[in-house]
């Protein structure tokens, strides 16, 4: 650290800053994980056939991402629904 | 009746076996009758910690398959006389150890000792969740570092669900945790998670802090428990573990980084 650190307002981030912060992160999910099972293939299933009940959707068409955060996690479902020229909307058909 | 400690971590090469051979070592020194097994079944270095190397004639597997009396395997320290040493076998594999064989030495084992010091391997396979099942209280060896109190916390869901006290609905094993290998140095730069972090993120009652020091390596090479050099940074900290452990009001030492004076600045040195 230089002397002109002395004046800075905040010091910089450290290592063992980001190792607390990764940790916790980590640990909050993993904990969870402890007490339940993992939820994600069976929540994905769930909204797919959800999805596909209304909409002809192709399964290979569908990404799933996770970003675990501290405050927030994503979870992000992807599906292509096929365009105008594709099958019909059966739900809208309904009414 | 004795009460039976895990010493255990889930990484490896964190100091588990360091510090089951200083722990049961200050016990024994306390006065206390001890025994400490090693579950390193096929990867037993207790006997070298310990200096007993030589005198290693039958292990726990041999005890558990009836091939020797369970008094034929212990070893009694030359040093504290109240003190043995149970060796783990170094031909056979982990599946050598039966629950129902560790729970019969267990058993007569804790009939005239104080304590019973299980020296866990590292991991979660058989050998640790047998060194684990049997615990009244936990000692969960960590060191400043992610993947080290990650693996710890991960231990710590283990001896809160698959030890005999978590299956039998009992009261929960006791947990401690030891910070070991700790550089206040690099802490004081960021360059370490700081002690309160570990305690805050793993959220168990501390027991002691091991300083990172020279003399763990000085100790092993001859095979003597740290804790019986008195001049050593770590072995005085294992003995204030062990005083905490037995109840004892003592104040953690060796937190901060040492301020060199002039002396050491010019002619360097390291904390012994």
């Amino acid at each position: 650290m230089s002397w002109l650190d002395f004046f800075r307002a905040r010091k910089p981030d450290t290592t063992a800053a980001a190792a607390k912060e990764r940790l916790q992160i980590v640990l909050a999910h993993e904990r969870i994980g402890r007490t339940r099972e993992d939820f994600l293939p069976k929540l994905q299933q769930e909204i797919v056939a959800v999805v596909a009940k209304y909409v002809a959707i192709d399964p290979g068409k569908v990404n799933v991402s996770l970003d675990r955060g501290g405050d927030m996690s994503t979870l992000a479902i992807e599906i292509d629904l096929p365009g105008p020229a594709g099958d019909r909307i059966r739900g809208a058909a309904a009414s | 009746m004795a009460e039976v400690i895990v010493v255990t971590s889930g990484k490896g090469g964190v100091g588990k076996t360091t510090s089951s051979a200083a722990f049961a070592t200050g016990l024994a020194q306390r006065g206390k009758k001890v025994v400490v097994i090693d579950f390193d079944v096929g990867l037993r270095n207790l006997d070298l910690i310990m200096g007993v190397e030589r005198r290693v004639v039958f292990d726990i597997v041999n005890v558990i398959q009836g091939e020797a009396r369970l008094n034929q395997a212990l070893i009694r320290d030359k040093r504290v006389d109240t003190l043995q040493i149970l060796p783990a076998s170094q031909t056979r594999d982990k599946d050598a150890l039966t629950k129902e064989g560790v729970g019969q030495i267990i058993e007569e084992l804790a009939k005239d000792n104080d304590y019973i010091l299980c020296d866990s391997p590292a991991g979660i396979e058989k050998g640790a969740l047998l060194a684990l099942y049997f615990a009244d209280q936990a000692i969960v060896v960590t060191n400043p570092e992610v993947s080290s109190v990650r693996d710890s916390d991960r231990i710590l869901g283990v001896l809160q669900s698959k030890s005999k006290r978590a299956e039998d609905r009992k009261e929960p094993v006791k947990e401690h945790l030891l910070v070991t290998r700790y550089d206040p140095v690099r802490v004081e730069k960021g360059e370490m998670l700081k002690l309160d972090d570990i305690r805050e993120i793993l959220a168990i009652p501390l027991l002691g802090v091991i300083p990172e020091s020279e003399s763990v390596l000085r100790a092993s090479n001859t095979g003597t428990p740290v804790v019986m050099d008195a001049e050593s940074v770590a072995g005085q900290a294992y003995k204030d573990a062990v005083g905490r452990f037995l109840g004892d009001k003592v104040e953690h030492r060796f937190l901060e980084a040492q301020k060199k004076g002039l002396f050491s600045r010019l002619f360097g040195g390291r904390a012994a």
